[in-house]
């Protein structure tokens, strides 16, 4: 992996100066999503609390996961299914073709998860000559296109059905002008049906794992989860070691706060329950930690391991409706990529926490009550700390600190006409020049009187500022 | 009642309009109101950057400044939040505590504190859209956030709906962020811009005369956007229209 600091500014900007068509119609979908996430959380009278309970479920989880993952692994081992441990993607990729190759399988059809994002495994296996075919739509396109996923529920939302064309055209013969969603996702499935029906084995990921039961759950609302699993003989599925659950019962509040959460729905279409191995099949289940135990020992970070990834974060963030979500050159973007991916390569991704207003919506919106904001802030602190900033952000900041700290150099500046004029970038914008603001922005008139001379001459006549206050 | 007046750095250069208002209005309400002259910055720009040496010094001047009020009132609620949510870089006095506890916003301050039913002496009689920042809404808890399930409730809208002639337009965003910032309007400014013309827009389509805030940080930048592209929209404090002015 490059560790090239990723510029998350100069991405955004590239995606909204693109033309006049993506950008708005990113952000409207999303902005949509989020609509449709209030009425279905409106309509639930207890959903406060659910977040509350779904909150405490999972920091008791995590704060006592050794043991619940070892239920598991005895339960889902009493069922049949093998379950294999992996430290890091390497592990992880390495289980993965190890299992294939004893098979002699070189196709394998896989439903999304942003696990095998994570560890690249795609590309792992494709240069050790195994096909790999997305079976979610969106994932598809993406997957033709070359690209990771945008987002982590709709992973080609900033796509229009225009762009698509386009690349079925290139990738599966389909007529380039004709953006006809049904008709493409037609083409789409009847190119990938050959390709389902003939995988050797099919990949999953899991939203939960249950440690009573030894089961987990996965939901989509294409069903193609459902075709991966119960077509080809072999299931491998790659858990992240943050997925489990104490009890079936639990898994009530998740799903009711899932899908609400993602896209305003009641539940996905599909729910699929898996225990053991089906008649006659395999079940490979690889608990992936990729760094998750590194960060659940981060006092101030832990909580992001919480995350089911629902994605409403994302959609309710008004920075990421209009950056486009590969702008963030990560498996993660928008809220919850912020606070996720540095704990992978803080270098890489130290402006990325800079990416943000501090708005707090995503805080809000979270069902399982993550602190994301305030993550991101102490984010900025560890960045700062470390001096992974650029060094003209630490200079321009070290300035205004200066001015900040002296009223009498701070009240000189800002009465001096001309001088006010210099230092305004640096005491009220603290940046380099001028020039990022006035881009877009008039620069702000300054009062002929300040607030402070208007005290002295109206409200404090007999006192005259001694030398000292000034 | 004796309650000192915190005004921010870019209301006391550019904006004293609203440092005056906000003067002026808790004096109508019979407050002896004491403007501490050595006061500078909160320390928030330096403390946002993650940047904590050089907030410290921010936040101790601000201490000195204001230690033993039993109220400090600024009229700017992402200053406010910092100075009470995240006001660390120093270290935690009796003295600070007392400081971060008892700074109040403008507009809880009325709200919660003076619990003001009238404002018998304003007129403003203009159709009009309120800007609640969003330190104000989801840090001070001014207004219910619209992503949150709990009862409605919006203190700024309140003490608006009292002012006589006051049309309010409702927006389709209510709460959406403009994209201000602190920093990340510059360093961003690209998607903080786009932020900025969308919530314009916003307010265009409802008709929108006058922008009402009780945080003059992001009509700095929602103005600069409105100017720049030649938008003839309105963007004034909150205290300004409780107070009658000055405009
Ligand atoms: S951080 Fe919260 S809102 Fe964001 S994807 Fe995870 S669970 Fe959903």
């Amino acid at each position: 992996m490059s560790s090239k600091r990723v510029d998350v500014a100069a991405n955004a900007a590239a995606f909204i100066d693109k033309d006049d068509i993506h950008e708005p119609f990113h952000d409207e979908h999303l902005w949509a999503a989020r609509m449709k996430r209030d009425a279905a959380a409106r309509a639930v009278p207890e959903w406060e609390a659910l977040r509350d309970l779904a909150s405490q479920i999972k920091a008791h989880t995590l704060t006592h996961l050794d043991h619940y993952l070892e239920l598991f692994e005895a339960n889902a081992t009493r069922h049949g299914a093998k379950v294999y441990w992996a430290r890091d993607a390497a592990e992880h990729n390495q289980h993965v073709l190890d299992i294939l190759s004893s098979r002699n399988i070189n196709s394998v059809i896989k439903s999304k998860s942003m696990l095998q994002e994570e560890c690249n495994m795609t590309a792992f296996l494709e240069t050790r000559g195994i096909t790999v075919t997305e079976s979610d739509l969106g994932e598809r396109i993406q997957q033709l296109d070359n690209q990771p996923p945008s987002h982590i529920v709709m992973p080609a939302i900033h796509k229009t059905a225009g762009d698509i064309a386009e690349i079925f055209a290139k990738a599966i013969g389909t007529d380039p002008n004709n953006a006809d969603p049904q008709y493409l996702t037609e083409a789409m499935r009847q190119d990938a049906r050959q390709r389902f029906l003939k995988a050797g084995a099919g990949m999953t990921g899991a939203n939960f794992a249950i440690a009573e039961t030894g089961s987990f759950v996965v939901c989509t609302n294409e069903g193609n989860a459902d075709i991966g699993a119960s077509v080809p003989p072999v299931h491998i599925a790659s858990i992240g070691i943050e997925k489990l659950l104490p009890k079936v019962q639990d898994l009530g509040i998740f799903i009711r706060l899932l899908s609400r959460s993602a896209l305003g729905t009641l539940a996905t279409q599909y729910t699929s329950h898996f225990t053991g191995p089906r008649n006659g099949g395999e079940l490979h289940i690889i608990l992936t930690d990729n760094g998750r135990s590194k960060r659940l020992g981060l006092p101030d970070f832990w909580h992001s391991l919480k995350c089911i990834r629902c994605g409403a974060c994302m959609n309710t963030c008004p920075v990421y409706r209009r950056s486009g979500g590969l702008a963030y050159g990560a498996t993660y973007s928008g809220p919850i990529g912020i606070i996720l991916d540095p704990t992978f390569d803080e270098s890489k991704y130290s402006e990325l926490p800079y990416h943000s207003t501090l708005c707090g919506s995503c805080t809000e919106v979270c069902p399982v009550k993550i602190d994301i904001s305030d993550q991101i802030l102490k984010w900025r602190k560890v960045m700062a700390e470390k001096k992974y900033l650029p060094i003209s952000r630490r200079l321009a900041f070290g300035a205004a600190g200066k001015v900040f700290e002296h009223p009498g150099l701070f009240h000189g500046a800002e009465t001096a006409a001309s001088a006010a004029m210099k230092i305004t970038p640096h005491f009220l914008l603290y940046n380099r020049s001028l020039n990022p603001w006035g881009r877009h922005r008039e620069l702000p008139h300054f009062a002929k009187q300040t607030f402070r001379e208007w005290y002295l001459q109206y409200k404090q006549p007999d006192k005259e500022p001694s030398p000292k206050e000034l | 009642m004796k309650v000192a007046l915190f005004i921010p750095c870019y209301i006391d250069a550019i904006y004293p309009e609203a440092g005056i208002a906000t003067h002026e209005l808790l004096e109508r309400f019979g407050v002896e109101v004491v403007y501490p002259l050595n006061q500078t910055c909160c320390g928030q720009p330096m403390a946002n950057e993650g940047d904590n040496a050089n907030s410290a010094a921010a936040e101790q001047l601000f201490v000195e400044n204001f230690k033993g009020f039993d109220y400090i009132v600024g009229p700017a609620g992402s200053c406010v939040k910092h100075v009470r949510q995240h006001f660390d870089a120093i270290p935690q006095t009796e003295a600070v505590t007392q400081v971060r506890n008892n700074t109040w916003e403008l507009v809880e301050f009325l709200h919660d504190v003076l619990g003001v039913s009238a404002f018998p002496w304003a007129y403003f009689r203009y159709k009009a859209s309120l800007h609640n920042s969003c330190s104000s809404i989801r840090g001070l808890h001014i207004a219910q956030p619209s992503e949150h399930m709990g009862p409605y409730f919006n203190k700024s809208e309140k003490l608006l709906q009292m002012v006589e002639g006051l049309e309010l337009v409702q927006l389709d965003r209510p709460d959406e962020c403009c994209g201000f910032g602190g920093t990340f309007c510059v360093t961003d400014e690209a998607v903080s811009a786009r932020m900025g013309l969308d919530r314009i827009h916003d307010y265009l389509r409802h008709e929108a005369e006058f922008i009402i805030s009780p945080d003059m940080s992001c009509l700095m930048h929602q103005q600069g956007i409105a100017r720049k592209a030649g938008m003839h929209l309105k963007f004034i404090h909150i205290a300004q229209v409780l107070n009658g002015g000055p405009f």
